[in-house]
């Protein structure tokens, strides 16, 4: 091994074995690859919540107000006589957003895999700092038990959504989730921020500063490309959320009237003068938007990779999609107001909102058809990963699609707060992001546990998932489109909506089928990890950096010297060689020049 | 007990289910399986993937065939709706065109380009060309549809006083509806929250003093003369909700704090409305429906449910607290005769307070 410039002191320690106690290796690690697989199962147990949560109320809208035994065992005093009341109906919908788009789409998506794979594929010893990358997933953790515990309050969990506008949010006497569960939210979410920030600031620095020699930017696999912008977008957007609950304590607990003016309620005038709900919506969102974009550029980073991969060629149009993933990065932070378009802010504003949302739909096309051209004349090796893969391009596809008509200002009118949302940000975000996620965990499984998944199980969870996904979410666009509003504990109270009845059976039994299906998975997770075909060095044949370490796991990841990097991810099939794949690492031959622009 | 009993055949599901997965499992010791896929898994998943995308087509045409008359695009009750309905119907068309080309495109290479053993990928790593066409011409369809959009957006938002709209005041409030008419002057007399006095039935907190106010009209029951252009300015009293009426295709959030308006001209009367074909189809349907759920009902004791006919509706559609799922207001839409005659049985707003 030659002699490598290792900016890093860290690399001397790799070469002695540290003396690690259970606690420093599982509980307390520093280590990036074990940090990783924290984040996956704190967000698969959370996940595992937030399905449960949503059998629950698809079973109240199918079946409202029928007595139901599953409601009596799980939730005690909220379900008299077995009949859902109405609060903790508006409680379930709310935690189980708030679960799925923070604790398993943010933390669990790109907690896990920016941990695992930056390091690993930039060709660096760990993060920049172990230490605070540690601290990032304890704050996760905390806020998760924080989130969890709120569920047990007296008065309720926090009831006002996802979304948790004021004033709803902000007065106890509205609503009882409004009490103690909320403060919780507030102090879960807090807490989720601060390690966000701190992961990303990580993330940011280490991408930056810990590059491999010869890994130059404009060769780091997609993968990297997008957890670089999903990080910088968090650092700029989380903080604004974090003012907003920051400022809404204030109006809960010192009196303070940042969102609050002009209320009478139960029977009294309340102090409050001056100020705005519109300035939390403004607030939220500025977070909110670049949020879903938080979730969804991981995912598409994912799948780049994946299926360049599994097709045996390059990512179609390298470039393109790394200006791509930059534009929808920078066009995410302009978009917020296409959420509030009848929040009854300046129309114009909903003019101007439309219009930065339309520019944001055409890097999204954009990716879609480089993934479509990156599977034509492949030669296509359909694992379960890729099948995932492709399965997040198409419901990337339905689900982008609908989301032109609720950008368009007018359009929104008639559908903002309907089912036709609901069905639109789950195509997108608990379809086709699950999905990224799902394909990551297949594909990188060797790498984090050492042993595969089992195959043949991995294939039914994908055809029975995406049978039941379509199932439930198809018929949801319709239903909206007639005019049903979310967020309603029933909807018998209006004969008008009578026959959105067998719709909404329809989409609870595909809900039910599908969450339930979900444990075919969870078994093959936990299962392959103790007792897994044990795996070999690359199994997927691929050829970036991550598959040239060790199967098993060691503190700073190469046993010498880190490789250096000589050419960029995509050389499948290339024509100048006989091989079928050349890794990163490989030295250019004689002559030898970069195969694309 | 019941608890504990659904708690233990959840677990028996569950180990059944764990015991039916390792059963698989077994089952395929033995076989030369190997780890990653292989032709043998390539050509089966390739099926499926067209498999999947009749799949796709065959749900996307019977959600058409069995709730395509539910979304709202026709017949629409105010001046706006047509527009906005044409305006919903092109974008729906533009994103079906693409949703089936691009799903069978990406379902069908999927299926074409399975690998097989001794097949090579096509080196192909970009093509800008390709790029620049693919994005020119999704930016002005786009563009096309959004300008058309904004028009339309306008032409709603900007109402135009001149016409002399009716005035009506939306007050929403957990969890009721009520409405406040400007009467005579057309004017709405000064309100606040502040001003709210139960005792006295002043539950809007309207200025009693102000001269405004003393034709006001304060009703729980919405009427509306066909042709004539309204504008609802919308009040809440404690937390944010939305009026949402469907049929005019018009919502606005009534913010607490802030007073919020949205205007439309209805165009068909309830009376109308109720005998479209359409509507008579759909009431039909949804009677037939309450019929069937009446006989359940009846069967364990319980009161059948009453016939429904149709009215328009003013819904809650801002998540307010635990009753926004029951949080309506009738809305009627009658002749110019028939709304004078109902306005003249109202009392005025000094009339309807508690001396």
């Amino acid at each position: 091994m030659s002699a490598t410039l290792d900016t890093h002191g860290h690399d001397d320690h790799d070469v002695h074995h540290h003396k690690e106690t259970f606690v420093t290796k599982y509980i307390f690690s520093q280590d990036h690859k074990m940090i990783a697989k924290q984040y996956l199962i704190t967000g698969t147990i959370m996940g595992v919540i937030g399905v449960l949560m949503s059998i629950m109320f698809r079973m109240q809208i199918a079946w409202p107000e029928k007595p139901n035994v599953l409601f009596e065992a799980l939730l005690g005093k909220w379900a008299p006589d077995g009949v859902m009341d109405a609060d903790i109906y508006l409680a379930l919908v709310t935690i189980h957003g708030t679960i799925m788009v923070f604790f398993v789409l943010t933390a669990g998506l790109s907690g896990t895999f920016s941990n695992l794979l930056i390091p690993l594929q930039i060709g660096a010893r760990d993060m920049a700092s172990g230490f605070l990358n540690m601290i990032s997933y304890w704050l996760f953790f905390v806020s998760s038990v924080i989130m969890v515990i709120s569920l047990f309050v007296e008065a309720g969990p926090a009831a006002a959504g996802w979304t948790i506008y004021p004033p709803l949010s902000a007065l106890p006497m509205a609503q009882g989730g409004s009490g103690m569960g909320m403060t919780l939210w507030l102090v879960s979410m807090a807490i989720f921020i601060a390690s966000s920030l701190l992961g990303s600031l990580n993330y940011i620095v280490t991408i930056i500063n810990l590059r491999t020699k010869g890994m130059s930017m404009t060769r780091l696999p997609l993968t990297i490309w997008a957890f670089f912008v999903t990080a910088i977008l968090g650092v700029i957007s989380f903080p604004v959320l974090l003012s907003a609950a920051l400022l809404l304590i204030m109006d809960r607990s010192f009196g303070t009237s940042f969102f609050l003016s002009d209320i009478f309620i139960q029977g009294e005038v309340l102090h409050y003068q001056g100020g705005s709900p519109v300035l939390f919506e403004h607030l939220f969102w500025f977070l909110g938007h670049p949020e879903v974009y938080i979730v969804i550029l991981p995912a598409m980073g994912l799948v780049s990779e994946i299926m360049a991969t599994n097709s045996r060629k390059p990512i179609f149009g390298y470039r393109a999609m790394i200006m791509s993933i930059l534009a929808i990065g920078f066009l995410s932070t302009i978009v917020w107001g296409h959420h509030m378009f009848i929040s009854g802010m300046n129309p114009f504003l909903g003019s101007v909102f439309t219009f930065t949302t339309l520019l944001i739909a055409i890097p999204s096309a954009v990716k879609a058809f480089n993934w479509i051209t990156t599977i034509w004349k492949g030669n296509l090796q359909l694992n379960p990963a890729m099948l995932f893969s492709i399965g997040f391009v198409s419901t990337f596809i339905t689900g982008g699609l609908t989301g032109i008509i609720l950008g368009d200002s007018a359009l929104d009118i008639n559908v903002h707060d309907t089912y036709f949302v609901v069905a639109h940000f789950h195509l997108v975000m608990g379809i086709s992001a699950l999905y990224g996620m799902f394909a990551g965990i297949y594909h990188w499984f060797p790498k984090m546990f050492g042993r595969m998944l089992n195959k043949n199980l991995g294939y039914l969870h994908f055809w029975v998932t995406a049978i039941c996904a379509y199932g439930v979410f198809f018929p949801m666009h319709f239903i909206g489109m007639a005019g049903l509003p979310r967020r309603y504990y029933t909807n018998s109270n209006f004969p008008l909506f009578d026959d959105t009845a067998n719709a909404n059976v329809i989409i609870t039994m595909f809900a039910i089928v599908g969450g339930l299906f979900q444990l075919v998975y969870l078994w093959n997770f936990f299962y392959s990890i103790f007792y897994g075909k044990k795996t070999t060095k690359n199994p997927w044949k691929s050829t970036t950096l991550e598959w040239t370490t060790e199967v098993k796991h060691i503190h700073g990841n190469w046993e010498g010297a880190i490789p250096h990097v000589h050419r960029w991810p995509y050389d499948y099939s290339n024509p100048f060689h006989d091989v079928d794949f050349i890794p990163q690492n490989v030295p250019m031959k004689e002559g030898e020049e970069e195969l694309h622009h | 007990m019941t608890a504990l009993l659904t708690i233990i055949i959840v677990l028996f599901v569950a180990v059944a289910i764990w015991q039916l997965i390792k059963i698989f499992d077994l089952a395929q010791v033995g076989k030369t399986t190997s780890l990653v896929a292989d032709d043998r898994d390539n050509k089966i998943n390739g099926y499926m993937m067209m498999v999947f995308l009749a799949f796709i087509y065959i749900v996307t045409i019977l959600s058409f065939w069995y709730l395509g008359d539910l979304p709202l695009v026709s017949n629409a009750a105010s001046e706006h709706g047509p527009e906005l309905d044409n305006l919903m119907i092109i974008s729906m068309l533009l994103i079906f065109i693409v949703q089936t080309v691009t799903q069978y495109l990406l379902h069908y290479y999927a299926f074409k380009y399975r690998g097989e053993t001794g097949k090579k990928a096509l080196f192909y790593a970009d093509n800008n060309t390709l790029e620049f066409i693919w994005t020119i011409i999704p930016t002005i369809v786009l563009a096309a549809l959004i300008i058309y959009g904004l028009f339309t957006w306008n032409d709603i938002m900007n109402i135009n006083e001149d016409e002399d709209p009716m005035v009506i005041e939306l007050y929403a409030k957990q969890f009721q509806w009520t409405a406040r008419y400007g009467g005579e002057d057309n004017v709405l007399g000064k309100a606040n929250v502040r001003l709210i006095d139960i005792d006295k039935a002043n539950i809007l907190g309207v200025a009693e003093d102000d001269p405004n106010a003393q034709d006001d009209v304060v009703v729980s029951e919405l009427h509306l003369p066909v042709g004539q252009q309204v504008v609802f300015k919308m009040r809440s009293q404690d937390v944010l909700h939305s009026a949402y009426m469907p049929h005019f295709r018009a919502q606005m959030n009534c913010v607490p704090g802030m007073v919020t308006q949205f205007g439309f001209t209805p165009t068909i009367t309830t009376e109308d409305m109720r005998n479209s074909p359409d509507m008579i189809d759909k009431v039909q349907n949804i009677n037939q429906i309450r019929i069937e759920k009446s006989k359940a009902l009846t069967a364990e004791g319980e009161q059948p449910l009453d016939p429904y006919e149709f009215d328009y509706l003013l819904l809650c559609n801002k998540i307010c607290g635990k009753s926004h799922y029951n949080m309506q207001m009738k809305i009627i839409v009658e002749t110019q005769e028939e709304f004078d005659a109902w306005m003249a049985e109202q009392k005025s707003f000094p009339d309807s307070l508690n001396k």
